[in-house]
């Protein structure tokens, strides 16, 4: 096929990909789980660690007072990236923490019976914290189907949100069918019915550019270790008098404005919610990766990772004895590709692949029952691409599962 | 057994090393003591989440031995020959003898060096088999 890639250039800021795997270069196609992180990134947090490593507020001295600049800039940053206002982005842990967060507080004054709506794609993230809170406190969860291609059924959709529906959680992009979910309209649909709409953005935030004026939704959560920054850090975005209603989750030091034996009074968002001393270098790390997606612009990204996606779509068709899974025009999928070789475990052809020098994800992708209800499958495969990904990458890809076909088939 | 992974050496060595040699594969594509014993003295099932691989065990003790041993379940190639390998090891064994099977043992029947996460699947078996025999004495 005929394949145009813009040059980006930039595999050298990526010191991990000069590493050999089994005496062969690394091919990183697991980018879905977590991104690698460019020497600018690695620097920002160094530096902070090497000249000016101290706690954020309180400190009335020169490090402490850079240090939180420097914080309070990353959530600057963080905000200007999805066109929010930096008092309306929290810091979490991961988009994990994020949905926790909402899970608990957004559920503190529902009623009994009232409905929470979420897809039948979703992450175990999006779905294990409102299991738990519908089961305190007696709401109904309900799910939006998936259709045989990979897509929600947008009918059902407009069927289950009714009245009784407070809120509608859904995955921009999911992890494991690669499906770009029409969120603004959903979060629209959700709006007509009085509900809120949240976004989890863990997949789409390194892929799509985003803006939340725009997708108008009313919360949004991604992580920092899938967008080139560092572990250890997410995001929570929520409409600023959302936020200020909301009930408190994690509390204690830094939340506060007063506190007597007898009660506490809270700060306003984004402080309320960002308890105990905060990941300080990785909020850095944030904004230095930030500034680096913006640098390379976010809808070159898009283009890159979407032809490198539907080459490696083509590629994988032509294999004989492949099931693909999710939607099959890369434009309406996000960088990812499950798959599977019928006969062979997705553990097993991680393994050969791993060999080869190829990472790839396998297993539910915390996806458990959407593998086990829609694909009935006991795993999959997953090949996941970033901007430092190469054709000839998704080439050895291809070589290395005819290898594992032809040890498992004709050993 | 694999050591810990030292990052500085991630990539070297083992690399003529195959993981699925032809006896692991053999014993995944024909699987010994393969099925269920509907009655019998211990049945176990364990999982393994990371891969989902399913093993369960079927043991009828006679006088104190495994006179007749089964396994049932699905998953990766390390985890099934695993299982294979080790109810040919269990059988005609007494309890005591059972209860002393070591990890290290099971990963030598196998005869490869598995990472941290694969030896999951590897000992998933072992596992079943303990937990199985937790209480017998």
């Amino acid at each position: 096929m005929k394949l145009q890639l813009l040059n980006l250039d930039v595999k050298k800021d990526f010191p991990i990909l000069q590493k050999k795997v089994h005496g062969k270069p690394l091919a990183y196609l697991d980018n879905a789980a977590s991104s690698l992180t460019p020497e600018q990134v690695i620097e920002a947090m160094n530096q902070y660690y090497r000249e000016y490593r101290s706690n954020v507020h309180r400190g009335i001295y020169q490090f402490s007072e850079l240090a939180t600049e420097k914080y309070e800039q990353a959530h600057t940053a963080a905000a200007r990236f999805i066109n929010a206002r930096p008092e309306e982005v929290i810091f979490t842990r991961n988009t994990t923490e994020s949905l926790n967060l909402l899970a608990y507080s957004l559920t503190r004054n529902l009623q009994p019976g009232d409905e929470v709506i979420l897809t039948e794609m979703e992450h175990h993230s999006n779905l294990v914290p409102w299991q738990l809170a519908a089961k305190e406190k007696e709401l109904v969860v309900k799910y939006i189907k998936v259709t045989e291609e990979g897509k929600l059924d947008l009918q059902h959709a407009a069927g289950i949100i009714s009245k009784k529906t407070k809120i509608v959680s859904l995955v921009h992009i999911s992890n494991l069918l690669g499906t770009i979910n029409p969120v603004k309209e959903i979060a629209a649909l959700a709006h007509q019915r009085a509900a809120l709409c949240i976004i989890d953005a863990a997949q789409s935030i390194s892929h799509v550019p985003i803006d939340v004026q725009q997708l108008d939704c009313d919360f949004l959560a991604f992580s920092a270790h899938k967008t080139l920054g560092p572990t250890g850090i997410g995001i929570l975005y929520g409409k600023k008098h959302l936020l200020q209603q909301l009930p408190v989750f994690l509390t204690g030091g830094g939340t506060i404005t007063e506190v007597t034996y007898q009660g506490t009074q809270f700060q306003e968002p984004p402080v309320k919610f960002e308890a105990g001393t905060p990941a300080i270098a990785e909020a850095i790390g944030l904004a230095a990766a930030i500034q680096y997606l913006q640098d390379i612009g976010m809808s070159n990204i898009h283009e890159y990772t979407t032809s490198l996606t539907e080459y490696a779509l083509q590629k994988l068709s032509s294999l004989n004895n492949i099931e693909i899974y999710g939607p099959r025009n890369s434009e309406e999928r996000g960088p990812l590709i499950s798959f599977n070789l019928p006969g062979i475990h997705p553990h097993d052809v991680a393994a050969i692949l791993d060999e080869e020098g190829i990472a790839i994800r396998a297993g539910h992708m915390c996806c458990m029952p959407l593998v086990k209800n829609h694909l009935k499958q006991q795993g999959v495969c997953r090949a996941s691409f970033s901007i430092y990904n190469t054709p000839e990458e998704i080439d050895r890809l291809v070589a290395a599962l005819q290898k594992a076909q032809e040890v498992f088939h004709h050993g | 057994m694999a050591e810990t992974l030292d990052p500085n050496h991630l990539g070297s060595g083992k690399e003529d090393e195959e993981l699925y040699r032809e006896n692991i594969l053999d014993h995944y594509r024909n699987p010994r003591n393969f099925g269920k014993i509907q009655q019998c003295s211990l049945q176990q099932k364990e999982t393994n989440p990371t891969c989902g691989d399913e093993i369960e065990l079927f043991i009828n003790l006679q006088q104190g031995k495994a006179a007749e041993v089964k396994f049932f379940g699905r998953g990766c190639a390390i985890s099934q020959a695993a299982a294979s390998m080790l109810t040919e090891h269990m059988k005609g064994k007494p309890i005591e003898e059972l209860q002393k099977i070591s990890p290290d043992e099971v990963l030598a029947m196998l005869g490869i060096q598995l990472g941290f996460i694969r030896k999951r699947c590897g000992l998933l078996c072992l596992k079943t088999l303990q937990k199985g025999l937790q209480g017998e004495t």
